[in-house]
């Protein structure tokens, strides 16, 4: 784009981001500071996310886009648009083409490769930040590997509802050693992240941190011996697709408590439809 | 009804832009705002767009102003997203305010002091009455010029707080120690210094910083201020180059400045005596300045040995709140996607209703 670097940040911006990624990864699941830039579009919408890729894209990647597990929701839409815009790379929207992912709250259904990154939209990257809003003091307890806080929420998590009441952003440790938000993400999404082949970044622009989880490392989601964790998802198939191992969103068809149970990711169901998988509610789809 | 969802995304964002720019027109009609219009008539937005912008530039404040349909945050977060992608060639040398070209200068703590007392263009005494005559659009002749300062704000004007200062009265002006942080480079890291918390004041949002401001006067974390001076002119901005080995004078930019002076009892290690609170912002924006300058203070508890209760006290909740680009970013982020979130936590409550109900039912 006229005027612009390629991928928009110049390449000094773009190399302080690549020497905290490398530091990040260095240190799997520490969050790492970083001179977050102001960039041209609204902190929340993804500005740690795109600092990421942006300084991580080379001209022959090969970039999807995704918000809700989708490749059509419009702030991906936007975010696609923007990198095709200053960077000009090739965009995709299957998932096993993209070399580069950057994702809001999903991890694709498909197991991603090793030569494959994903770049996450962080909103909020200290996973201690409801239970100690102090920054000052939530870097100590890091520091010290001082997790009794969140053990205790989950106890009383527990103790009050029978279960653990986090059902997305649930805390993870990576390597055994730091505690840490996994964007939020649905629960479900978190043993996905156990032993990935594929590089994990993750990017908070507002919050001016950067995170990393390198390929096969162990990250476990926290619970106790008697109260294993729980992946949640709606007890359906696709109505589309007719999967039965992809999370679900849930679509409001009418106003007399109608309701579709669709993959939330997208190409995932493209994929299984293109290969002749029908769910219930697919042969209306193709009615209509 | 038909399973429609968010598709067809790329065409909506089109036509929802094709609407903004409609809207911005407004009535074809009219005649067209131009950038230099907003510029010389509606100044103080400008003013506020640049401070809270962080970059000194009136045509493309005003520019900013026009495109963002004078939703001032939405022009600071344009000029931001703008300054981000200029070069820097270096610092400037620290304005010297005492040799500003004044335009306004009060104290409120002396009836008079060498300078003067110099009200200039306020609107401190104007008697708040729509002035119907403006809604007449005959009604073009000039107002007639006002009275010329004759020469009197010529040479340099010295500070009420180096005034008190000689006397001892005062605590010393802090230093400068080393190169002063920059939060746009990098991140905030806790305790955060003197120069990086004014940084953030200046630039913070004029409404955050003015609502701690006066939570301060009213119990919450007191500092009893007295408004020393406010001055508001012109300075000079130099830069050195290393080359040259000497400053050159880059231009004039307008700032208000405030000096508070806040009563203090004294502490183990310092005798009583009077403490500042600074405000220092771009333009004309007293408020800004004064609010900023209370704030400062505020934020100075714990080094002076003052017990830490209230938010303005609190440099970790100002400095991560102060900013409006940070906040109506993430405030508006709300209005984006969350249904694979809220379609988690749904799953969640009918998974712990069905819990409950199945130990009611035993």
């Amino acid at each position: 784009m006229k005027g612009y670097n390629f991928a928009y940040l110049d390449e000094q911006t773009k190399r302080m981001i690549r020497r905290c990624l490398l530091k990040a990864v260095a240190i799997p699941g520490h969050q790492v500071p970083f001179g977050s830039r102001e960039m041209p579009l609204p902190y929340g919408w993804g500005t740690g996310g795109i600092q990421v890729t942006a300084s991580i894209l080379g001209r022959n990647d090969v970039l999807k886009v995704i918000d809700q597990g989708a490749d059509d929701t419009t702030n991906a839409v936007s975010i696609r648009r923007f990198f095709g815009r200053t960077a000009g790379v090739q965009t995709t929207t299957a998932t096993a083409e993209a070399t580069v992912i950057q994702t809001r709250h999903r991890i694709p259904e498909k197991t991603l490769r090793e030569d494959q990154i994903i770049v996450y939209q962080v909103p909020q990257p200290e996973p201690l930040f409801r239970l100690e809003p102090s920054r000052q003091e939530t870097r100590r307890m890091h520091a010290l590997s001082d997790y009794g806080l969140m053990h205790v929420k989950l106890y009383e998590d527990i103790s009050r509802f029978g279960q653990i009441s986090i059902s997305y952003d649930y805390p993870v440790m990576v390597n055994e050693r730091y505690l840490m938000s996994p964007s939020p993400i649905p629960a479900f999404d978190n043993p996905k992240m156990d032993m990935m082949p594929a590089l994990q970044l993750f990017g908070a622009g507002r919050e001016k941190r950067i995170y990393a989880i390198p390929p096969w490392t162990r990250v476990k989601s926290l619970d106790f011996d008697d109260h294993p964790f729980r992946a949640i998802n709606a007890p359906h198939p696709c109505g589309l697709c007719g999967a039965t191992d992809s999370y679900l969103d849930e679509v409001v068809t009418d106003d007399r408590g109608g309701r579709l149970f669709v993959c939330s990711d997208t190409d995932h169901c493209a994929e299984r439809r293109a290969a002749g998988h029908v769910g219930n509610d697919g042969f209306k789809e193709a009615a209509e | 009804m038909a399973y429609v969802a968010v598709k067809g995304g790329e065409k909506a964002i089109d036509a929802a832009h094709t609407w903004l720019a409609e809207e911005r027109r407004g009535d074809p009609a009219l005649a067209d705002l131009t950038v230099a219009q907003v510029q010389a008539q509606l100044g103080r937005a400008v003013d506020r767009v640049m401070a809270e912008g962080s970059l000194y530039d009136r045509q493309l404040g005003a520019l900013a102003v026009k495109q963002a349909q004078g939703d001032l945050i939405e022009a600071a977060f344009l000029l931001r997203a703008y300054r981000t992608t200029l070069p820097r060639f270096g610092d400037s040398l620290p304005v010297e305010t005492e040799t500003m070209q004044i335009a306004r200068r009060i104290s409120a703590i002396f009836k008079d002091l060498p300078g003067g007392q110099l009200l200039g263009p306020t609107s401190d005494y104007t008697h708040r009455l729509l002035d119907f005559s403006l809604l007449d659009p005959e009604n073009t002749t000039p107002p007639p010029p006002a009275p010329s300062l004759a020469g009197d704000s010529v040479g340099a004007i010295p500070r009420v707080a180096d005034i008190l200062g000689q006397e001892g009265l005062l605590e010393p002006d802090g230093g400068a120690a080393g190169t002063p942080g920059d939060l746009t480079r990098e991140p905030l890291a806790f305790p955060a210094s003197r120069d990086v918390r004014l940084q953030a004041l200046a630039r913070g949002d004029e409404g955050f910083v003015l609502g701690l401001g006066y939570s301060t006067q009213r119990g919450y974390g007191g500092t009893h201020p007295f408004a020393g001076e406010i001055r508001l002119g012109e300075v000079s901005l130099e830069i050195a180059p290393a080359e040259l080995g000497f400053a050159i004078d880059i231009g004039d930019i307008t700032l208000t400045e405030c000096q508070m002076v806040n009563q203090f009892h004294g502490s183990k290690t310092a005798p009583p005596q009077f403490t500042r609170g600074y405000g220092l912002v771009f333009g004309f924006n007293e408020r800004k300045a004064m609010a900023m300058a209370l704030v400062d203070r505020a934020m100075r508890a714990s080094e002076l040995g003052e017990e830490v209760t209230a938010p303005a006290q609190n440099i970790e909740f100002v400095l991560y709140h102060s900013d409006n680009i940070e906040a109506t970013g993430f405030v508006e982020h709300l209005k984006l996607p969350h249904y694979v979130d809220f379609q988690s936590e749904l799953q969640n409550v009918r998974r712990m209703r069905a819990e409950q109900d199945k130990v009611a039912a035993e």
